[in-house]
């Protein structure tokens, strides 16, 4: 009696450390408040997420609830109130350069030319090992011809792809993605997506993604995690199980993608 | 067509102020305003005299060293004002009530403490030029988007790196804006400095020449090489808003 009793809690632990030790980020019990003289505001209530290496994930959630505050606490730019961040292992006090932050495309540096930006983290590098990496991270995002470009003489889209780059360049194993496209006309959206799905189809990265379409994160993710309005916490995290190339006619797509709408509570009408 | 309107335009201007001064002097049989022709002369005679290029050597040199000076120190003490809310806290009293005392007013003082010297203008054109510097760069820093501090801290950039990579070339556009509104506020000290604490320059000239026979061909040429010469200034420095490093921060998005 005792010995089966034993027997499946033993098989959970097993199961659990397994799985603890294959995580890439452990996000546990995580809570966020801001608070000030006058007021507090609760953001985030009882995170718990495990990503795994190479795996993408992104985080869908309505404007305003929270999920951009819970990147910056992955990424270590501001401290949580509640239970700890882990990345392999380790707890996370502060931003690292193995983990990058890629923001809308106004992060990169407007006085500085392509080249320049990609270059931004390399300062460790000698200049041939430096050019060596610049080449490749220009070739592989696409900005060839443009190495002497300023931001300002690139479109969004480009914009955009020279910030990827930039993370790229200093080889992190994370990649954190804010709205990157937001800011991006629908057609360019569209093709960023692909082209960032062919960057970590190389790169094997692992890579969070926070974005408030649905349709986006279906199109994107391994898996998406699907938040709350504020106080967030996760409502559901639904596992996308189309390879990719992904069809956006295919059943199954339309099935994953209607089933977030409706968790959100919307109707696919309009 | 735009390009010839664009020359021809402004010698246009020049022309009909020129005519229209010289014809009022004429009309009103002016004696102490002198007419353009005597003033063209006058011009003459410093030049042949030699006292056009030394005044304006002088007066040049002055406003370059108390400017200099004033670049050197603002530009730093404003970041680190901007960087450091606590350190703004203890130092903003002292500057807000430094910053609208007029230079002119420290002259008794510039005059006491260092005498007649290049000494006295050059302290008060510092004076002139160093707290719209330090204000400029302290709201540059202020204003510097977060997302750029925090990609610095993400590479893993020292603090050291971060100022010089990432917040002085940030601020630069502003800057320099500032550093052009403080060398027209340069221009003017010095010509009032002149007048009082030395015996060189475009000011002493203009003071001299009415002090010393009431020449006021020469008082008016003064004035023109002082426009001439402020307008060359500011066009230098508005070219410089042209470079490469700075040019971002004067476009529209």
């Amino acid at each position: 009696m005792k010995s089966r009793d034993e027997k499946p809690s033993s098989f959970l632990l097993d199961e659990k450390q397994s799985k603890t030790s294959r995580a890439k980020v452990q996000i546990r019990d995580l809570a966020m408040t801001f608070r000030s003289d006058s007021s507090s505001v609760e953001v985030l209530r009882n995170i718990n997420l495990e990503v795994f290496p190479g795996e993408f994930v992104c985080i869908l959630g309505p404007s305003g609830c929270g999920k951009s505050t819970l990147l910056n606490l992955v990424g270590g730019f501001i401290q949580p109130t509640g239970g700890e961040i882990t990345i392999d292992g380790e707890r996370v006090t502060g931003p690292d350069r193995r983990r990058i932050f890629v923001f809308q495309e106004r992060g990169v540096f407007p006085w500085l030319t392509v080249e320049g930006n990609i270059a931004f983290g390399l300062f460790n590098l000698s200049s041939r090992e430096k050019e060596t990496t610049i080449r490749r991270y220009v070739q592989l995002v696409g900005l060839s011809g443009f190495e002497k470009a300023y931001p300002q003489e690139l479109s969004g889209g480009m914009k955009q792809r020279l910030e990827v780059a930039r993370a790229l360049a200093v080889n992190p194993d994370v990649l954190y993605l804010d709205e990157p496209f937001g800011a991006l006309d629908s057609i360019t959206r569209l093709l960023m997506r692909s082209e960032l799905l062919r960057i970590w189809e190389a790169e094997k990265k692992t890579i969070l993604f926070v974005t408030h379409d649905i349709e986006e994160s279906v199109q994107l993710a391994d898996r998406v995690v699907v938040m709350t309005a504020r106080p967030a916490q996760i409502r559901r995290i639904v596992e996308i199980d189309i390879p990719h190339p992904r069809d956006l006619s295919s059943p199954r797509y339309i099935e994953l993608r209607d089933s977030i709408f409706e968790e959100i509570g919307l109707a696919h009408k309009v | 067509m735009r390009r010839i309107e664009k020359v021809i335009l402004p010698l246009v201007t020049a022309a009909v102020v020129i005519l229209a001064w010289h014809l009022v002097v004429v009309g009103v049989q002016a004696t102490v305003f002198p007419s353009p022709l005597a003033v063209g002369r006058a011009m003459l005679e410093l030049l042949e005299e030699g006292r056009l290029w030394r005044s304006i050597r002088d007066s040049l040199m002055r406003v370059g060293a108390g400017y200099g000076l004033a670049l050197l120190l603002g530009v730093p003490t404003g970041m680190l004002l901007g960087w450091y809310v606590s350190l703004n806290r203890v130092a903003n009293p002292v500057i807000q009530i430094l910053r609208p005392i007029s230079p002119l007013a420290w002259m008794p003082l510039a005059v006491i403490w260092f005498g007649v010297s290049n000494a006295a203008p050059i302290f008060l054109i510092f004076l002139a030029s160093f707290f719209p510097i330090v204000v400029a760069a302290a709201n540059g820093v202020r204003g510097v988007p977060r997302m750029y501090l925090q990609a610095s801290q993400n590479f893993g950039l020292s603090a050291a790196m971060m100022f010089r990579r990432v917040l002085f070339p940030a601020i630069l556009p502003r800057v320099m804006v500032g550093l052009r509104v403080a060398l027209g506020i340069a221009w003017l000290v010095v010509v009032a400095a002149e007048m009082i604490a030395v015996d060189s320059g475009l000011g002493y000239l203009i003071i001299d020449a009415r002090n010393a026979g009431k020449r006021y061909d020469l008082v008016v040429s003064g004035m023109i090489l002082i426009g001439i010469i402020g307008l060359i200034l500011d066009v230098l420095m508005r070219s410089a808003e042209g470079l490469e490093s700075v040019r971002w921060g004067f476009r529209k998005e």
